[in-house]
């Protein structure tokens, strides 16, 4: 890894394309959200803001029950918040689960074919697109192969596969590599690093691990649990390509876990 | 190699603002992470060893119930020797086989299992027809599922030969009559077995359906019944088995010259002749249409089914 002059200049030039990226319409907009699950609980998620840039990869951190999962449930489209305003500029964000989630009675590439389908793609595009798909996640040669056949990272990569499929511009993740074996995750955060620059996609991406969202991430949003909020943020300019053995990496995860540790201790008493 | 490369290639990937000697590293991490990426994708991926050989097929599973077989005949033949019961009571193994052999040189056998298998097969038709609409009705209205649903698996356990005596009140001695109880034994199987299959579909294949942008339509037919489809299978496996013991019931008890001869009338006609031969073998035929549909029909449809899913062990 190169330092000094280089690397503030790589920074800087990632701030700019930010700032030339944020003129354009927000990816996603979540103005003064908050959501209640049952009339009489504590709300899930209490008066949350937060705005995603075109093409920008946004993390987002907290401990359990800080309403990650919903947050992104609710930018998905699946759920209705109780009040405030949820703006997606894709009609249909592409979502990863922590499971691959993958139909068993399809084959890899038959998987990918119904995300197609859903969008009326014709029958003969359907394949060469799917095709085409799997190798952009470096599948080549296992279309044909059903879900029991694929090892866990690879199954995970079909996943982001019929993800893309989807053509969203917007794609969210909720901790889809929780899963995985360290190795396998480091692979696949490549990967997926690598699939974001090409593609160009707005990533909101839940994780438990802060390290992985440092790792990934140009920003981290570190959430509160009871009610669920907004606690920090963090610009992550770190330049790509980074591993997670990066020393920005883990002296940001550090500060965040402090972070959080502090967020935690407040409901300990 | 990322090495070879000419410096200052253009900038395919799109990763904005990375001076050469970043790419080169780039470029290299790449590399390496595909490597380990590959070797992963090779180490995990599941390989199954080879099938046995037909003839360890053979001796696993076709030569077991020939052996067991050939011992229930052994020691028929001992308790005929020792006159357990008497000889029109108990004929010898030998008298059995050459009636068997005489009913089925006759045409006698091939016409009782005609009848009875055509009419097995659309009495099955239609319970099968009936069995899915009303499954899936029950999965679409709560209502008509908390209102029918006791009384679909009530008629499960209930005999369905107990319809016999209303069947012929209503129909007559009539093929009516048959496919009545016919019908009563099998749709509330089928009915049940799709809808505990729909209600087994992990919750998450929905979310899929949803996030994928299907309609509700098109997450019917192209996620929750494909992945319904193995209870659905147990759901027609258990129809038919109802269905076949009912017409069974339903053919022994409406004997008519009007209705033909099935194999139940074959086995009622041994009765009323006093022929344990004859009696013996409608029972045989009737077990063997009965292994036989399970052999052929089903236990290769759900073991393909089951297979592609990775849900069985071989």
């Amino acid at each position: 890894m190169s330092a000094g002059p280089m690397t503030t200049e790589v920074a800087i030039q990632q701030r700019d394309v930010r700032l030339v990226r944020s003129r354009q319409p927000a990816a996603v907009s979540i103005e003064g959200v908050s959501h209640i699950f049952e009339r009489g609980r504590p709300p899930v998620l209490d008066g949350v803001d937060l705005t995603v840039a075109p093409g920008e990869f946004v993390c987002l951190v907290g401990p359990s029950g800080c309403g990650k999962s919903t947050l992104l449930n609710l930018i998905a489209g699946l759920t209705e918040p109780t009040s405030g305003r949820v703006t997606v500029s894709s009609a249909r964000p592409a979502l990863m689960f922590q499971e691959p989630a993958l139909l068993p009675w399809l084959t890899a590439s038959g998987n990918v074919e119904l995300a197609l389908r859903a969008r009326g793609v014709g029958r003969a595009q359907r394949r060469t697109e799917a095709e085409r798909l799997l190798a952009v996640v470096n599948l080549e040669g296992h279309g044909g192969k059903r879900v029991h056949e694929l090892s866990g990272g690879m199954r995970q990569r079909v996943a982001l596969a019929r993800a893309l499929a989807q053509d969203s511009s917007v794609l969210l993740m909720d901790e889809p590599f929780a899963a995985l074996d360290a190795i396998t995750r480091d692979v696949l955060h490549q990967e997926l690093a690598r699939v974001w620059a090409e593609q160009g996609l707005s990533v909101v991406f839940v994780t438990h691990n802060v390290r992985e969202a440092a790792r990934l991430g140009q920003r981290v949003v570190l959430m509160g649990s009871r009610p669920g909020r907004i606690v920090r943020e963090w610009q992550v300019d770190i330049p790509q390509p980074r591993t997670i053995e990066s020393p920005g990496v883990s002296s940001l995860a550090t500060e965040i876990t402090r972070e959080l540790h502090v967020e935690i201790s407040r409901h300990g008493h | 190699m990322a090495t070879d490369r000419p410096p200052g290639r253009p900038s395919a990937d799109g990763r904005p603002g990375l001076a050469v000697a970043d790419r080169d590293v780039a470029d290299r991490d790449e590399e390496r992470t595909r490597a380990v990426g590959a070797g992963l994708d090779a180490l995990d991926t599941v390989t199954l060893p080879p099938g046995p050989g037909l003839v360890r097929k053979f001796v696993r599973s076709v030569l077991p119930p020939i052996v067991f077989l050939g011992f229930l005949v052994a020691v028929w033949q001992v308790a005929y020797l020792a006159e357990v019961k008497p000889p029109y009571a108990l004929p010898s193994p030998a008298d059995v086989a050459g009636r068997f052999w005489e009913t089925v040189q006759s045409g006698q056998a091939l016409e009782a299992i005609w009848t009875s298998l055509s009419r097995g097969a659309a009495g099955f038709a239609m319970s099968l027809v009936l069995g899915t609409l009303l499954g899936l009705a029950m999965w679409w209205s709560t209502w008509l599922r908390a209102a029918i649903g006791p009384i679909v698996s009530g008629l499960q356990s209930l005999p369905s030969v107990a319809w016999v005596p209303a069947a012929i009140i209503w129909f007559s001695l009539s093929n009516a009559a048959i496919y009545t109880v016919v019908l009563l034994g099998a749709v509330p199987s089928i009915a049940n077995g799709l809808l505990s299959g729909m209600k087994q579909v992990p919750p998450l294949f929905d979310r899929v359906g949803r996030v994928l942008g299907l309609s509700a339509l098109g997450r019917t037919r192209y996620v929750l019944l494909p992945a319904a489809l193995p209870g659905y299978l147990g759901g027609l496996r258990q129809g038919w088995a109802f269905a076949w013991r009912s017409l069974m019931a339903a053919e022994l008890i409406t004997y008519s010259p009007q209705l033909g001869q099935g194999l139940g009338q074959l086995l009622n006609l041994g009765r009323e002749l006093s022929q344990m031969s004859l009696v013996i073998t409608s029972i045989a035929l009737i077990l063997a249409v009965g292994v036989a549909i399970e052999l052929l029909l089903f236990a290769p449809l759900e073991r393909r089914v089951l297979s592609r899913r990775g849900l069985t062990m071989r």
